[in-house]
């Protein structure tokens, strides 16, 4: 128990207390063995000094001068005080707060990792505080990988700062200049004795001091990180092998009741006549509860319908399942996902709006000896984390406190105020931990639900979103059709390249009647094509949504990266290429792109360009290194193919190499996977390569099975398996990452490995077979195999 | 009406409806929220327990079918499977977000139970009933075979 407390740093980093070191206290809990008087007695036995005792500070004996205010405030990246993220309890606990939300990218470890590096504390007395949803922490959105680059400088300029007043505190008590002190590990020792005082001691009176000016809070050399860019095991994962970790549907309050909601099939559909008498008679209900009619525009507002509350969430389940409700159709009841796709090919087909213009692409297109066009389709999609959306929420008075699984607690309290018109200053949003979220809980309907209900309920409440509701009332990712063209010369090189991409924008959720994609989403992989023809137009097609459309793990990258990963791989077969040769000759030499001077408005995921520039150095170098690892060019069983994609989204660049195995009868097994990434520095490479692993399953399960389809404005799939995600037996055989060794800044992890995973699955079944797979899923929900076509020479 | 379950060893009375499953009496009548909800149909293995040592759903097994059955959860699996596996899930940082790890480790500790050995097709037909949409299946297959070796 005390080893799963605590945590191993594996590769001999120890940071428990060995059992020789302390034979007396290892059975006890990290904290209660230093508890009381007992202190620095034991820190005497654990620092192995047979002579020295720790002596008690008490802070009023000294002489401290009086702090201003911190000038850490506006640092990059935000506030940089240390008491806004460290707390040094007596007993030594360090108390790091986390203002992003834990959904399993480990950023409770990482944001850990860095503050304790640069404050070298002791890992294991490491502790996290979740932070509830404040202004005072900055940018609280845990989406967009971007949780460490956002937070890195900052993080290690308050735990610098914070170690620097430890440093001075105890100069202070030992009455001697703070360079003759040294912080290492959770004690500042003195230079001319190797005395030691601990943090939780100096804690008292290093708060008192004055914070230091950035200018003057030294950081670490990358080569002296303890934490950073180590492996360190995960805080969290303990708890959950122990079945005690605490999600949101793990919220237990007192008094609490439990509701699950049954909403308008469309939507704003309205609420017909309500007939509950069932729903009452079924033992545990308690009353029903009709929500407000949505109307637009979407935003997080609730859907509306009838919420049935019950003493168990069963009851509820059973209660809402005898409703009988008269749904009234609303502005999207003949929305049809599959009519609406064939008319978004049609739009495709035409001239849309010019995103990004280099040279002359129709006179290029005219002149081509050869021409290739492809038209690729994918579908909606959902999130589907394990956790559903579950909120709960207390009414004081006119205080709300509510807990949940939220992305973003931040803009949830916001939403809440908004949409209830309630003070903020009243309102609490505490984040649990997230079971999975990939954009779905940046979207706190569920949690302004709890809010209603539990206010006219009079009670506490908990909203539990069934598998069903998740599946049939979501933030989906946005249906898409897009067609290429390209003209090759005489030799087979590309000259002209057009990219027209038609999809519902996400800003369609927000404004009303919005059909016109935003350069955010063309941002993602559409003008930011790293291709080098003389030739390159991209546009964009207006399309309306008639769903929710929102964002999912990385966002509009995904239906991008397809199309134009696939046909960069189309262009080499029509050249008579190698995938990856050509692949390298498309994106060309090493350079800087500037996609402003060809009139491409470009967010790069809201950094600096300067700081983040397009290098297509980087992408062929991921290229060539998963090429490498993944033995490009052997030679395959009959009925194998590897296919290769590039892609650099949020800021990281990744090379994904996919080998499949396609049996005449159609059945698909991968073998294997490789992959290479440069994302800048990297915080925790063990808990990257988690993310390049997961980030591309997803990606595959999307592409092999994932379509929500609607009919009559309705979702059509409801539960597992008829919307279909990747199984154990699906999954790769063999999966290897490369982390890139970079001192670049740090880039993003938890989506960028999603893009580049469909077309390099579609370009290595292209390999296998010579089938060519522009249509998304490639097998479907109830489909077990490939549909294949007579195999064609190639 | 009430009645006694064997839950992790203990007696445990619990009055729910006639028919409510054990999922449900475990979270919310009885507060153990280890086991978890992901899809109430049987389909995800989120919410796997151990009815007398075999892998169950409790979403879908009524729990006044289980009066005098040995129920074993998350919170009480023990053993050398059960060792085996947790320590080789803290060893290489298995699980993402977590959620449907109590039902992996569950269904992955019957594993080992039964075949102390498992070849990757035995792995497949073991734990293919369990999703996990962060997609740890690398990890877990790695893991299961690890702690085999230990076993």
């Amino acid at each position: 128990m005390f080893l799963h407390d605590i945590g191993v740093i594996p590769g001999g980093e120890k940071k428990q207390v060995t059992d020789s070191d302390t034979p007396n206290i290892t059975n006890l809990s990290r904290r209660g063995f230093v508890a009381g008087s007992s202190l620095f007695v034991v820190g005497v036995a654990l620092a192995g000094c047979s002579r020295y005792v720790e002596p008690k500070i008490d802070p009023d004996s000294l002489d401290i001068p009086k702090a201003g205010p911190s000038p850490l405030t506006e640092v990059k990246g935000g506030n940089a005080t240390p008491a806004l993220w460290i707390s040094i309890k007596e007993d030594g606990a360090i108390k790091i707060t986390c203002h992003r939300s834990e959904m399993g990218q480990q950023v409770w470890t990482s944001m850990a990792q860095i503050v304790a590096d640069e404050l070298d504390a002791d890992w294991e007395n490491v502790e996290i505080v979740q932070a509830v949803g404040h202004e005072r922490y900055g940018d609280q959105n845990t989406d967009g990988s971007r949780s460490v680059r956002y937070n890195f400088h900052r993080l290690r300029v308050a735990g610098a700062a914070m170690k620097q007043m430890l440093v001075e505190a105890a100069a202070i008590y030992w009455k001697m200049d703070p360079s003759e002190c040294e912080a290492t590990l959770g004690k500042v020792s003195n230079n001319q004795n190797s005395d030691t005082l601990s943090y939780g001691n100096l804690a008292k009176v290093a708060a008192k001091l004055q914070v230091p000016e950035e200018a003057k809070v030294s950081l670490k050399d990358p080569k002296d990180w303890r934490y950073i860019n180590k492996d360190i095991a995960s805080l969290t994962v303990p708890k959950i092998t122990r079945g005690e970790s605490t999600y949101g549907i793990d919220v237990d309050i007192p008094n609490m009741v439990y509701a699950v909601v049954s909403r308008p099939p469309q939507v704003f559909g309205k609420t017909g006549a309500v007939r509950d008498a069932k729903a009452l008679a079924v033992p545990g209900v308690i009353r029903t509860v009709k929500l407000p009619d949505a109307t637009p525009p979407a935003l997080f507002k609730a859907l509306g319908g009838v919420a049935v509350v019950a003493s168990d969430t069963w009851a509820a389940i059973q209660g809402r399942n005898a409703l009988e409700i008269d749904w009234i159709d609303g502005p999207n009841a003949s929305y049809d996902s599959e009519a609406f796709g064939e008319e978004m090919i049609q739009t495709a087909k035409q001239s849309g709006t010019i995103r990004r213009k280099r040279g002359d692409v129709s006179t290029g297109l005219s002149n081509a000896s050869k021409r290739v066009e492809a038209e690729y389709y994918t579908p909606h999609l959902t999130q589907s984390p394990m956790e559903p959306p579950v909120a709960t929420a207390r009414w004081d008075g006119d205080k709300l406190e509510c807990w949940a699984c939220v992305q973003d607690p931040q803009a949830t309290r916001q939403t809440l105020s908004d949409l209830l018109a309630i003070d903020k200053e009243n309102i609490t949003v505490n984040a649990t931990w997230l079971g999975g979220a990939f954009g779905r809980k940046s979207k706190p309907d569920f949690v302004v639900e709890a809010a209603i209900i539990a206010k006219e309920v009079g009670r506490p409440v908990k909203v539990t979103w069934t598998r069903e509701d998740e599946v049939r009332h979501g933030y989906y990712h946005s249906v898409s059709a897009q067609r290429l063209e390209a003209g090759l010369d005489a030799d087979g090189k590309a000259n002209s390249y057009l990219h027209r991409t038609v999809f519902p924008p996400i800003a369609s959720t927000f404004s009303p009647g919005m059909d016109i994609p935003t350069d955010g989403e063309m941002g993602m992989g559409a003008t930011d094509v790293p291709f080098n023809m003389p030739n390159l137009q991209v546009e964009s097609g207006n399309a309306k949504g008639h769903l929710r459309i929102g964002w999912l793990r990385s966002v509009a990258n995904i239906y991008h990266a397809f199309a134009v990963q696939s046909f960069a791989a189309e262009l080499a077969h029509a050249a008579g290429r190698d995938q990856k040769d050509y692949l390298l000759e498309l994106i060309g030499g090493a350079r800087t792109l500037d996609l402003g001077s060809e009139g491409a408005t470009y967010p790069n995921y809201d950094a600096s360009i300067e700081e983040y520039p397009i290098e297509t150095a980087r992408l062929s170098n991921v290229v060539n290194i998963a090429a490498d690892i993944a033995k490009w060019g052997r030679s395959m069983p009959e009925g194998h193919g590897l296919g290769i994609a590039v892609h650099r989204s949020f800021l990281s660049y990744i090379a994904t190499v996919v080998e499949v195995a396609v049996s005449p009868e159609g059945a698909l097994t991968i073998p294997g996977v490789w992959l290479a990434v440069d994302a800048g520095t990297v915080i925790n490479p063990r808990h990257t390569q988690a993310q390049m692993e997961g980030g591309t399953i997803y990606g595959l399960s999307n592409a092999l099975f994932g379509e929500i389809t609607a009919k009559n404005g309705a979702v059509v799939q409801d539960n597992f398996p008829s919307w279909r995600v990747l199984r154990m037996g699906e999954a790769p055989r063999a999966f290897n990452v490369q982390i890139v060794k970079a001192n670049s800044a740090p880039a993003g992890v938890g989506e960028p490995a999603t893009p580049p995973a469909a077309p390099a699955l579609t370009n290595a079944i292209f390999n296998a077979t010579g089938h060519r797979i522009r249509k998304l899923p490639i097998i479907g929900a109830s489909g077990s195999k490939l549909s294949l076509p007579t195999k064609q020479t190639s | 009406m009430a009645i006694t379950l064997n839950i992790n060893g203990k007696n445990e009375t619990v009055d729910a409806p006639a028919g409510t499953p054990l999922l449900w009496v475990l979270r919310d009548h009885l507060k153990m929220t280890g086991t978890k909800f992901g899809c109430g149909i049987a389909q995800c293995g989120a919410c796997t327990v151990h009815v007398e040592d075999v892998p169950t759903r409790a979403c879908i097994i009524p729990h006044d079918s289980l009066e005098g059955s040995k129920i074993t959860t998350i919170e009480g699996v023990k053993g050398s499977a059960a060792d085996a596996i947790r320590s080789t899930w803290i060893k290489n940082d298995v699980p993402q977000c977590g959620y449907c790890q109590s039902g992996q480790i569950m269904a992955a500790t019957a594993l080992l139970e039964e075949n102390s050995n498992p070849s990757d097709e035995d792995i497949d037909a073991a734990m293919s009933g369990n999703i996990c949409r962060c997609a740890t299946y690398m990890s877990i297959r790695r893991a299961i075979k690890e702690a085999a070796q230990g076993l």
